[in-house]
């Protein structure tokens, strides 16, 4: 120590602003994503000024943004861990199905809601820890592992539901897409509550910090005495759980629940996490950066929605932000340090 | 014993206790719902029993009702023959499985084979080999593109599901005298010639009215996206006069999205024909007025149609011996009136 202080002389100590440290660099990263909605918006408002025009309309469409967002949002949480923890999870969409239809059989529908309720997370979370203990247990690699599941749970759902669309005949269930709290849509309430979870569970838990530990280096966090194999099947079960809840989201948006639902959630929700600033590596991101990521995806398509532009542009819309905020979050931060010595 | 094990115990009879209640909770047995003709006695010679014909099937592996109500249909048609022995292969996930399916079926030799492809284009060659075999081919609904490929075929009319329904709101805004209506479409999975097709027939069914669709928000055929898709279109369109949805299966996640913004100034037209639309359309307490069909009861015909073709007979109405070698259905309008006589073809 004192080696180095005699060799390096030592100059005044850099006086550095709390946003340019790299503590603050979440925090920038999700400043961006937050100009990216600002512009989507300008953009909407724009374009369809007369729309915009209308106090209300603009209360109900920002529900509806939100609500769109919901629970594609939670199953987001649960995929941004498990990528933070080093692993990937492709069959989110799948447990979602099997989770959705078997809460919605005739059987399950008899135990009334929470007999579906119920259903709905145990089989998620179940899911979820087959998953893990395959990863952690059987070695296989996270991205084979569920990929066999994103399989085999389709075929499961199929042949649970006969291949039928499965309507759910619970009002209280079906009325969760259409109650409000204080004006607040319950889906809207039910994406927050997660997403609080998430983000305590992360920055403010051990759980969160040996997350982390895992993704970064899992070398380094079983030699400093993390149960890296239990920790990662705790991962998976968590993607399942949120998968559960998300599960009973769509039901009740759809008042029903079938096989193919929630079909290609996967890449949603990984998308959403990446250009949130979730390295695919494992290691950093943040839930709030995810939950953003979410909201751009939700505010694109309603911005194509409203101005009638065809799905197929607002997909290559799609592609273009993905690749853009991955090479902005690979450039950004050199460049921007660069800029500020400057 | 141990305080751990104790709880381990405690907990892998917990874990056991969910596992059996869950396992109980996946039984689901709906009633079975089919559309068939059982109309086997009486004057027709054509349903007194005849030669013993093999019928061999096969449909994709369904996620969607209609494709399951097909599946169903030829089973139970076929069970309502006593001179018809029905065997069906599993067709797989895709063009390949069922191609592969598909030969061991010709090796078996059945007397007709009746088939769904997952695509017309792929399963050409297969119709091909098979009426070579001297094994009439019935092409239910996806078209081969080689006239020799099929014996007959069977569909429905995409282009006519839409210029229905066209016909029938561009006649509901004339008569309720609205002159600049605002019309949603939604769609089922876009990038499909069955969708583009069922569009441009509304879209000329509309012209005709001097009407333009104002917004079209493309679902994937499930209810979910028929949801986010009807969502979306109702927040576009803050006033909507009428609706045409593709599709009944995504049509519940429409009807949901209605409810949910609390929107009830539109009418809306349905497409197939399923039993719960014309339930809801009969009732007549939700927007939905109308469904144009495209009745998955075409496998029913098929299968009618494939015995006679096995016994060489033809349709007893016509004066030809044989059975055509076209039959294109023709999409019917269910309204409120003829609900009734529409509900046995729901699916």
């Amino acid at each position: 120590m004192t080696q180095q202080t005699l060799t390096k002389v030592p100059g005044p100590a850099p006086k550095q602003r709390w946003w340019k440290g790299d503590g603050a660099e979440p925090v920038r990263r999700n400043l961006g994503l937050v100009g990216v909605l600002v512009v989507l918006i300008i953009i909407g408002a724009v374009t369809r000024p007369e729309l915009y025009g209308d106090a209300s309309w603009v209360t109900g469409n920002t529900w509806t943004i939100l609500q769109q967002a919901s629970a594609i949002g939670v199953v987001t949480v649960g995929m941004t861990f498990v990528i933070i923890g080093g692993g990937i999870d492709l069959s989110v969409g799948a447990i979602i199905a099997v989770a959705g239809v078997w809460s919605t059989t005739l059987a399950t529908q008899s135990y009334g809601t929470a007999g579906m309720i119920f259903t709905a997370i145990v089989v998620g979370v179940v899911v979820g820890l087959i998953n893990g203990v395959l990863i952690s247990y059987g070695k296989l690699v996270p991205f084979i592992a569920t990929l066999a599941m994103m399989v085999a749970a389709r075929g499961l759902a199929a042949q649970i539901s006969g291949k039928q669309t499965q309507v759910s005949a619970d009002s209280t269930i079906n009325g969760i897409a259409s109650t409000k709290i204080l004006g607040v849509p319950m889906l809207v309430i039910i994406l927050a509550l997660v997403v609080a979870a998430g983000w305590v569970l992360l920055n403010r838990t051990t759980f969160g910090r040996r997350t982390v530990a895992i993704g970064g280096n899992v070398e380094a966090a079983r030699l400093a005495g993390i149960n890296v194999r239990l920790h990662t099947v705790l991962l998976y079960a968590l993607s399942g759980l949120c998968c559960g809840i998300a599960a009973i989201m769509l039901t009740s948006q759809a008042t029903s629940a079938q096989a193919a639902m929630a079909n290609l959630y996967e890449l949603d929700a990984i998308a959403a996490a990446i250009i949130g600033g979730t390295l695919l590596s494992g290691g950093r991101g943040t839930i709030v950066g995810a939950l953003f990521g979410v909201l751009v995806f939700s505010t694109i398509t309603n911005l194509f929605a409203i101005n009638n532009l065809s799905t197929e542009v607002q997909n290559m819309v799609k592609g273009g932000i993905i690749v853009a905020a991955v090479l902005v979050q690979q450039f950004r931060y050199r460049s921007l340090t660069q800029l500020l010595k400057r | 014993m141990s305080a751990l094990s104790r709880r381990r115990i405690l907990f892998g009879g917990a874990a056991l206790g969910t596992g059996a209640l869950l396992t109980a909770c996946t039984s689901n047995t709906p009633s079975e719902n089919t559309q068939i003709n059982t109309q086997n006695s009486g004057n027709n010679a054509n349903a007194a029993p005849g030669d013993k014909v093999i019928i061999g099937f096969s449909a994709p592996a369904a996620d969607h009702g209609w494709v399951a109500a097909i599946t169903n249909n030829a089973k139970a048609q076929a069970q309502a023959y006593q001179d018809v022995e029905f065997r069906s292969v599993e067709a797989g996930a895709d063009a390949a499985a069922q191609r592969a399916a598909l030969s061991t079926l010709i090796a078996q030799k059945p007397s007709v084979i009746v088939l769904l492809p997952h695509d017309g284009k792929e399963l050409n060659a297969v119709g091909l080999e098979a009426m070579r075999a001297g094994i009439p081919v019935v092409n239910l609904d996806r078209a081969f593109p080689d006239r020799g490929a099929y014996r007959l075929q069977i569909k429905g009319d995409n282009f006519g599901m839409g210029l229905a329904a066209g016909a029938y709101i561009g006649e509901q805004m004339k008569a309720k005298g609205i002159s600049n209506p605002i019309i949603g479409e939604i769609p089922g999975i876009d990038s499909l010639e069955l969708t583009q097709e069922r569009s441009r027939g509304f879209n000329e069914a509309l012209a005709v009215y001097g009407f333009k669709v104002a917004n079209r928000r493309p679902a994937e055929f499930t209810a979910d996206t028929g949801q986010r898709a009807a969502t979306e279109l109702m927040q576009a369109l803050p006033k909507i006069d009428a609706l045409w949805n593709h599709d009944d299966d995504q049509g519940i996640g429409v009807l949901a999205a209605a409810n949910q913004s609390n929107r009830k100034e539109f009418l809306m037209v349905g497409g197939a024909g399923s039993k719960a639309a014309i339930d809801a359309i009969k009732a007549d307490s939700s927007v939905l007025k109308a469904t144009v069909t495209y009745s998955p009861s075409m496998a029913s015909s098929a299968i009618s149609l494939a015995r006679l073709i096995g016994q060489g007979k033809g349709m007893s109405d016509l004066v030809e011996l044989q059975v055509p070698k076209e039959i294109t259905l023709a999409s019917e309008t269910i309204t409120k009136e003829n609900a009734d006589q529409y509900a046995k073809l729901g699916f």
